[in-house]
């Protein structure tokens, strides 16, 4: 039997795909790579695109919003950014998280908020005490 | 009762068979993150230990903390113990400003005056990365343009069901994961090892985030599936108490009406 590639492309969410290629086509940060089993070890950032598995003349595609390929000679790990990431996007929803705790803040909070707040806690405090004391007196 | 107790019940299984859910999640994530863990482990023994900020120590004059609640309550003491822990952090040490994801974290500390400078919530019970992406984000942000100079995480860590444990963690400057015995591989970089560095980092601080909010995540269906099978309990007990006393009572009562009925006979008889 030929030598295969072990292939697995991971995102922080899940595994995507795991299986064997005898070749793989990435996007890598610096122009397409394909990679051959017994390749040198390589660690290279990927670009928006599609990742091709190989395998016994059928061809996967993935497509990628970014990530990392990481090549050993028997392996293949691709870890990817999920798909819906945007760096522009990002900044905007940064941006509106902190708008609204700004306006959080700005909403001026009343003594009387603030003694809710306290009771609130010690309210949740003193029920903790009891089921704790509550547990001891069952054991 | 009965109702609350039929309630408390449907919510104790619910409860658990979201946890297990979580866990599967939580349990997905991980090939990525240990791949990553390794992958940076190499890189950074690559490159010089101040090759990039997030990497280097520098004095500290400010705090972020990134404080991971729930949205949620009816989940015993999981909130309140981890806004404890909180407020230990932010006494013990220098100013802090918060980045809040989950509500009951942010409700208590806006009340009583810590400054927050984003939050995220309302994330339900499948968070994606990119949910509280926005949160990561403001705070590297923070920490690149030097406003602050630690980002630390606190979140609350299934350990088990009966073990949820408050957890504080530095999470900016990175600590390096140390290197497993014989996975020493030199990679061909490309570009240079500092840029792929570069690009690792803010990666790797964003899965640890979503692993610890997938993690507290686990902690409160645990916590709210131990509060609702002590209140399916305490139901129990309530509705044994009460059983018993309306049993005691109707006793009560038929007791009175007999001696009245016997009383009264005896009454007739002697007249």
């Amino acid at each position: 039997m030929a030598d295969k590639l072990h292939v697995d492309i991971v995102t922080v969410e899940g595994r995507r795909f795991r299986g064997d290629a005898d070749f793989v086509v990435a996007p890598g940060s610096e122009g397409e790579l394909g990679v051959l089993p017994r390749h040198i070890p390589l660690l290279t950032p990927l670009a928006p695109g599609s990742v091709r598995v190989r395998n016994d003349g059928e061809e996967q595609l993935f497509f990628v919003s970014g990530g990392f390929l990481e090549v050993r000679p028997d392996q293949v790990t691709v870890l990817a950014d999920s798909a819906e990431r945007a760096d522009d996007i990002d900044e905007a929803r940064a941006e509106e998280a902190r708008h609204r705790a700004e306006s959080l803040l700005q909403q001026k909070l009343s003594d009387a908020d603030q003694a809710a707040a306290s009771a609130a806690l010690a309210r949740a405090e003193a029920r903790l005490r009891l089921a704790e004391l509550r547990r001891r007196r069952r054991v | 009762m009965k109702n609350t107790q039929q309630i408390t019940r449907a919510m104790q299984a619910v409860a658990a068979s979201k946890l297990r859910r979580v866990q599967t999640r939580a349990e997905a994530s991980r090939p990525y993150a240990d791949r990553m863990a390794e992958v940076l482990t190499e890189v950074a023994s690559r490159t010089s230990g101040s090759a990039h900020p997030f990497l280097t120590e520098r004095p500290i004059k400010k705090r972020l903390l990134i404080l991971v609640t729930s949205d949620r309550g009816l989940a015993g003491g999981l909130n309140v113990n981890a806004i404890r822990a909180g407020l230990t952090y932010i006494r013990q040490g220098e100013d802090t400003v918060l980045d809040t994801i989950g509500r009951k974290g942010r409700d208590y500390f806006r009340r009583i005056g810590v400054p927050i400078i984003a939050e995220v919530s309302q994330t339900g019970d499948r968070p994606e990365l990119k949910d509280i992406l926005p949160a990561v984000t403001v705070a590297r942000d923070e920490y690149l343009k030097g406003n602050v100079d630690q980002v630390a995480l606190l979140y609350t860590h299934f350990a088990s069901i009966s073990k949820l444990e408050p957890t504080v963690r530095v999470l900016i400057p990175v600590q390096v994961p140390e290197r497993k015995e014989g996975l020493r591989v030199d990679y061909l970089y490309e570009p240079e090892p500092e840029e792929v560095l570069a690009r690792l980092l803010p990666r790797y601080v964003e899965a640890q985030v979503y692993a610890a909010v997938l993690d507290n995540l686990a902690s409160f269906y645990a916590a709210q599936t131990v509060a609702m099978r002590n209140a399916t309990d305490n139901a129990g007990e309530l509705i044994d108490d009460l059983t018993m006393l309306r049993n005691k009572v109707r006793q009560a009562t038929i007791t009175k009406e007999l001696s009245e009925i016997v009383g009264g006979a005896e009454a007739l008889a002697a007249g």
